[in-house]
């Protein structure tokens, strides 16, 4: 059977699979959350040597993943956008900015929570944390570029091209833990060799990357419907929607 | 090839004829340099420590200065709409203009630089490797600079969207080339700093004139 691989690629169908999808994603974001949180602050044992103070890790580190995932996600659609010259694509990276702009800055401000009862101070110049606040700011320029482009397919492009230019930068942010030994304490998780964290809390962790996950799914389509709907007002179909019909464009 | 120096020689010479605009930046970068010791203090010891980081922002915000200006005046009298066009290839010529505008805004901060570091009590192998790491840094700036000015351009509010775009991308150029000078000032060394500057100067080189052709592409269309 041959798949269909650009069916949904036009705004017309995904319009429809994003309102059948949003709003379970956005219960298992709910449910997930609720689970990894009552492990993460009820169940898992206080730390030996850092107490009560590292249950931030919960929210930390998934939130940290979620800020660099989402960049390279902003990347993935950004190549598919300039080489297939899809109209869905440009608004799934507009669609995607805001939440990991979002992200980074809580992965920021959980960390220095974190860092002021660990390390005893808010912020250190260290290359993990310098490279998130980078990572900030490339989704603020981002953002910035898109909306200062009135040429909605002109701000598209442009703005994938900065996308791909700035995804350099996540890998930077990625291996700066082992390219410069320094304050920051090196990756919890590893794949390659057991964690050096208790099972349960490791539950917790996974429980609330995939809850992120689910977030970030569901406020991307829920706003993708809009930037489809507002793109397309031209389009019949979009004038025959009962939730658009009704309203002047 | 040819294309190449002729689109350095003419940038070279639309700028000689303005002068002002190039020595603009330039001013620029001394009257910054000149702050820093009034704001902060005239003790010599603080002034060693902060001397090349300082100067290494200075050269980052003058070359920003001459990005807007650098596809700016192509665009507006259609010159740029004919590099388009025309049968050559535009990487080169795009590569011809990152060239000239390093010449403009790069050389002359390479040259001033030492100059300024006996302001901030920097000794002789401070200052000469604060050149040499100017020298393999500011290219960098150039070419990264180049994307953001054919993205913004003739956006509104483009000036400052340029920095907001480009000065993020500048931050390992900035942290290895002070770095180099603060590594050799403490005795470490500035070989690794010096090697990884070269080693972000030659992707720079070989990408930039690629991706920036396509800003123009897009931003033409």
């Amino acid at each position: 059977m041959a798949i269909r691989w650009f069916y949904y690629a036009a705004p017309q169908t995904f319009y429809a699979l994003a309102a059948l999808l949003w709003p379970w994603l956005a219960a298992l974001a709910a449910a997930l959350g609720i689970a990894g949180l009552w492990i993460g602050f009820a169940l898992a044992p206080a730390d030996a040597q850092q107490g009560e103070g590292y249950r931030i890790i919960f929210v930390h580190v998934p939130v940290s993943w979620m800020s660099m995932l989402i960049y390279l996600a902003m990347a993935f659609w950004s190549v598919l956008g300039l080489t297939f010259n899809t109209r869905l694509s440009g608004m799934m990276t507009r669609a995607l900015a805001p939440t990991g702009a979002m992200f980074a800055f809580l992965s920021l401000w959980t960390g220095a929570l974190w860092g002021k009862p660990m390390w005893g101070t808010w912020w250190v110049w260290d290359a993990r944390l310098t490279s998130e606040l980078i990572l900030f700011f490339l989704y603020l320029g981002y953002m910035a570029l898109t909306s200062a482009i009135d040429d909605v397919r002109r701000a598209d492009r442009a703005g994938a091209l900065i996308a791909i230019v700035g995804a350099i930068n996540v890998p930077i942010i990625y291996f700066s833990v082992k390219w410069w030994n320094t304050l920051h304490q090196g990756a919890s998780v590893s794949l390659t060799r057991s964690p050096s964290m208790a099972q349960l809390m490791l539950w917790g962790m996974l429980l609330m990357a995939l809850s992120f996950w689910a977030y970030t799914l569901a406020i991307v389509c829920y706003r993708v419907r809009s930037l489809i709907v507002e793109r397309e007002r031209h389009t019949d179909w979009v004038k025959a929607l009962p939730e658009v019909s009704g309203v002047k464009a | 090839m040819n294309i190449y120096f002729t689109v350095v020689q003419r940038d070279l010479r639309l700028a000689m004829r303005r002068k002002a605009e190039v020595l603009n930046s330039v001013f620029f970068f001394v009257v910054v340099a000149t702050l820093f010791p009034l704001a902060i203090g005239p003790e010599p010891a603080m002034l060693r420590q902060i001397g090349p980081g300082v100067l290494w922002v200075g050269a980052l915000l003058a070359t920003m200065l001459g990005l807007s200006r650098m596809f700016e005046g192509d665009f507006r009298d259609g010159s740029l709409e004919n590099m388009l066009l025309s049968p050559h290839s535009l990487g080169l010529m795009v590569f011809g203009k990152i060239t000239a505008h390093w010449v403009l805004c790069g050389v002359p901060l390479v040259i001033l630089a030492p100059v300024l570091g006996l302001q901030f009590d920097l000794s002789e192998e401070a200052l000469w490797m604060l050149s040499l790491s100017l020298l393999l840094g500011t290219p960098v700036l150039s070419c990264v600079g180049a994307i953001g000015a054919a993205l913004t351009l003739g956006v509104r509010g483009g000036g400052i969207l340029i920095s907001l775009l480009v000065l993020p991308l500048y931050v390992p150029v900035l942290v290895f080339g002070a770095g180099a000078v603060q590594a050799l000032e403490s005795g470490v060394g500035a070989q690794a700093h010096v090697s990884i500057l070269l080693a972000m100067l030659l992707p720079a080189l070989f990408f930039s004139p690629w991706a920036c052709s396509a800003g123009l592409r897009i931003a033409l269309e």
